[in-house]
């Protein structure tokens, strides 16, 4: 069984400032991460090694320092990671991403046919949680997302059983593989490297792929050309114009009633509606 | 946030190839499960129809799901709130929501009617879709967007997102396909107004694949049982706790007041990393987006990741020991003190103030007779 991760390196965004003044990102020194959502796909797939003896190779595109976010992969458990990078693929919204991945996933499938493609259900900088259906498309596989738990997999019958986040309840799928998992986040919890694990990663090299080995000539598809959506600006939330209103009041309580007072004077429809609605649910205290 | 940037907007030169010059009208994908329409279709009907004006086309719902009584019904309303016409795919195969089954009708409905515009929820189901259509059709697709404006220069659509953890927000449009595609959070647009005797027209369009051709089947649905979530998203009455309150015990203050106001309480992501909240009662970016009459925010400093989940709301009031707080920037009402006393002495006060304004409505009631 092959298994395939995709996973982005991205900036710790817990850690991005925005200059006051200019509103521009101050990138410097942000550390760069592998998507903290991809952890659980990269676990998912490791657990699944666990009990079937399956291969992990994770795949990212991006730039060659992104070699960093593959290597912590490896310490994880992964077996083989390769970096998907070119020039010509920078600046590349979901569609023109996912016609890369897509096109490395190929490549990888002639080497060893795949059975699973995992991806994170979002990325922290994109946010999109397109990528993932978009490889799915792309490829023609079965696309389940959002998925929670893997119930049972049977790679002799091609047979999937998959727990899925719906709106309002969780669906339970059979599907075939191939498929591409978008994998739910908190769903598992992801392991710590250990030092043979740390050893393999510092040893093992990261293969590079570039446009030639993965076979992709025609260049209007990828980076910036092949990207439909762009930025056209990007701004600074605006302030509300009116600032708060200061309620003043010695002691706690007088501040309280001054609140209460004001609140129900500004907005007396307030008053009326909340009322009616803690009617509402005596009633329906009652009934019950 | 809805608000349009203050700068122009810098567009790249590209245009419009050709083909897609004769794409007309604003679609919204309208969701629903077990026979409940996700109100995020109804709000973009809100939306769609602004948009759809400003573009002097029409606007569409597109429905599709089993034939039947129920979606016949739900038709209707698409017209009640604001669509002129209904695009209705039925057939047993699209009963429940399977991506390759609605994938297919929609592209196939797009390729037939092409409309420039197609909006869906940021729902699970809508982001499933969203990509899988977009990716199908080679189209751009925004994702979870808060703001949708029309540049009417070149009739493109300007769709406004959080970017970079929310820390800054980004307009991204799509000049060179069409649909235009956008998933919009729920909750962020409001609820336009229902008029059941709007008339609308349906055009119903066959679904061409048969049930052997899909190839993943739905075995069983486990509803999330209802009672014992909280229903932050839908609440009118919100008082939410942040770091500010220091300890799990101090949480139920928050709770004994949410009761005298019949309130939902909500906390932000650190009172829920600590554990002192449910996870289900995050607002803001990676929570919920609330909207409601009233938010109450304590010890809330108001981060912009919390902002954009909760500034929707009719009346904010925010009490912080910090008079300088950013989250003042965005309220109606400061109460600068300590929530540990202050909100024992809200309850108080909101208690005496609704039982007194009760009795003297009771009292004056048969006067009116
Ligand atoms: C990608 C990303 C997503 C995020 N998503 C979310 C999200 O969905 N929701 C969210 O909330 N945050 C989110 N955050 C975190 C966000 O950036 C802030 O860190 C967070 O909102 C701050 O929470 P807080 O206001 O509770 O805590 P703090 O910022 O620590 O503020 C505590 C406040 O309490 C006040 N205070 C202290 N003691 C008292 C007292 N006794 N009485 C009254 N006031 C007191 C302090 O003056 C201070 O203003 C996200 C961050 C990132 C990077
Ligand atoms: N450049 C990339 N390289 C590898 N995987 C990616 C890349 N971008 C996105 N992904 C995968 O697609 C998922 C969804 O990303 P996004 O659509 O950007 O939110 C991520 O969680 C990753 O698993």
């Amino acid at each position: 069984m092959h298994i395939a991760v995709c996973i982005k390196q991205v900036p710790d965004s817990a850690q991005i400032r925005v200059h006051p003044v200019t509103n521009t990102i101050m990138r410097q020194g942000v550390p760069a991460i592998v998507n903290p959502f991809d952890l659980f796909a990269l676990e998912e797939a490791l657990r699944i090694k666990d009990r079937t003896g399956a291969r992990v190779t994770v795949l990212s595109m991006g730039p060659p320092q992104a070699e960093d976010a593959l290597k912590k992969c490896i310490s994880l458990g992964a077996d083989d990671a390769i970096l998907v990078t070119d020039k010509a693929f920078s600046g590349a919204d979901t569609l023109a991403t996912s016609y890369v991945l897509a096109a490395a996933l190929r490549t990888l499938h002639e080497k060893q046919p795949l059975d699973l493609v995992f991806t994170g259900k979002q990325t922290i900088d994109g946010d999109t949680a397109q990528v993932g259906p978009g490889i799915a498309i792309r490829l023609g596989y079965q696309l389940l997302t959002y998925v929670s738990r893997i119930a049972k997999i049977d790679v002799q019958d091609s047979r999937i059983v998959v727990e899925r986040r719906a709106e309002g309840g969780v669906q339970v799928l059979e599907s075939r593989l191939p498929a591409v998992i978008t994998m739910l986040e908190g769903t598992n919890t992801i392991r710590f490297a250990d030092m043979p694990g740390m050893f393999t990663a510092a040893r093992q090299q990261t293969q590079h792929w570039n446009r030639e080995a993965i076979g992709i000539t025609d260049l209007t598809q990828v980076g910036l050309k092949g990207s439909p959506t762009v930025v056209a600006q990007v701004f600074a939330p605006k302030p509300k114009a009116v600032r708060a209103l200061r309620i003043e009041g010695e002691t706690p309580a007088a501040m309280a009633e001054a609140f209460v007072d004001k609140l129900f004077t500004d907005y007396p429809q307030l008053e009326e509606a909340l009322l009616e609605h803690l009617d509402q649910l005596a009633a329906q205290e009652q009934q019950s | 946030m809805s608000e349009l940037p203050a700068k122009p907007v810098k567009k790249p030169k590209r245009v419009l190839p050709e083909r897609f010059v004769s794409y007309k009208g604003v679609w919204v994908f309208i969701e629903h499960e077990h026979g409940h329409v996700h109100p995020v279709s109804w709000e973009l009907l809100g939306k769609g129809r602004e948009l759809a004006d400003k573009l002097g086309v029409e606007l569409a719902g597109v429905l599709i799901g089993a034939p039947g009584p129920k979606i016949a019904a739900l038709a209707g309303e698409t017209f009640a709130y604001g669509a002129d016409l209904c695009y209705l795919m039925q057939d047993a195969v699209l009963h429940d929501y399977r991506n390759q089954a609605y994938t297919a009708a929609i592209t196939t409905l797009v390729n037939t009617y092409q409309p420039e515009i197609l909006l869906l929820g940021a729902t699970t189901q809508g982001r499933d879709l969203a990509g899988s259509v977009a990716t199908t059709l080679l189209t751009g697709l925004t994702a979870d967007c808060t703001g949708l404006e029309i540049d009417l220069a070149d009739r493109s659509m300007l769709s406004s997102r959080p970017t970079f953890g929310g820390s800054l927000m980004c307009t991204i449009v799509n000049l060179a396909t069409r649909p235009q595609m956008a998933t919009v959070r729920p909750r962020v647009m409001p609820l336009p107004v229902k008029d059941p005797k709007r008339p609308g027209r349906i055009v119903e369009h066959a679904f061409d694949l048969a049930e052997e051709s899909i190839v993943t089947k739905v075995i069983d649905f486990i509803p999330d049982s209802r009672a014992d979530k909280p229903q932050l998203a839908f609440a009118d009455y919100i008082v939410a706790g942040g770091r500010g309150m220091g300890k799990p015990e101090n949480f139920d203050l928050l709770f004994s007041l949410a009761k005298t106001l019949g309130a939902e309480v909500g906390a932000s992501r650190p009172a829920v990393h600590a554990g002192w909240a449910d996870a289900e009662r995050q607002v803001g970016q990676s929570g919920k987006t609330v909207r409601p009459k009233f938010y109450l925010a304590a010890g809330v400093s108001g981060a912009i990741q919390h902002r954009v989940g909760m500034e929707g709301a009719d009346v904010i009031a925010a009490i912080n020991v910090d008079a300088n707080a950013p989250i003042f920037d965005f309220s109606n009402y400061a109460l600068i003190g300590n929530a540990l006393e202050l909100l024992p002495a809200l309850q108080t006060a909101f208690a005496a103030r609704l039982a007194q304004t009760r009795a003297r409505v009771t009292r004056s009631a048969p006067k009116e007779e």
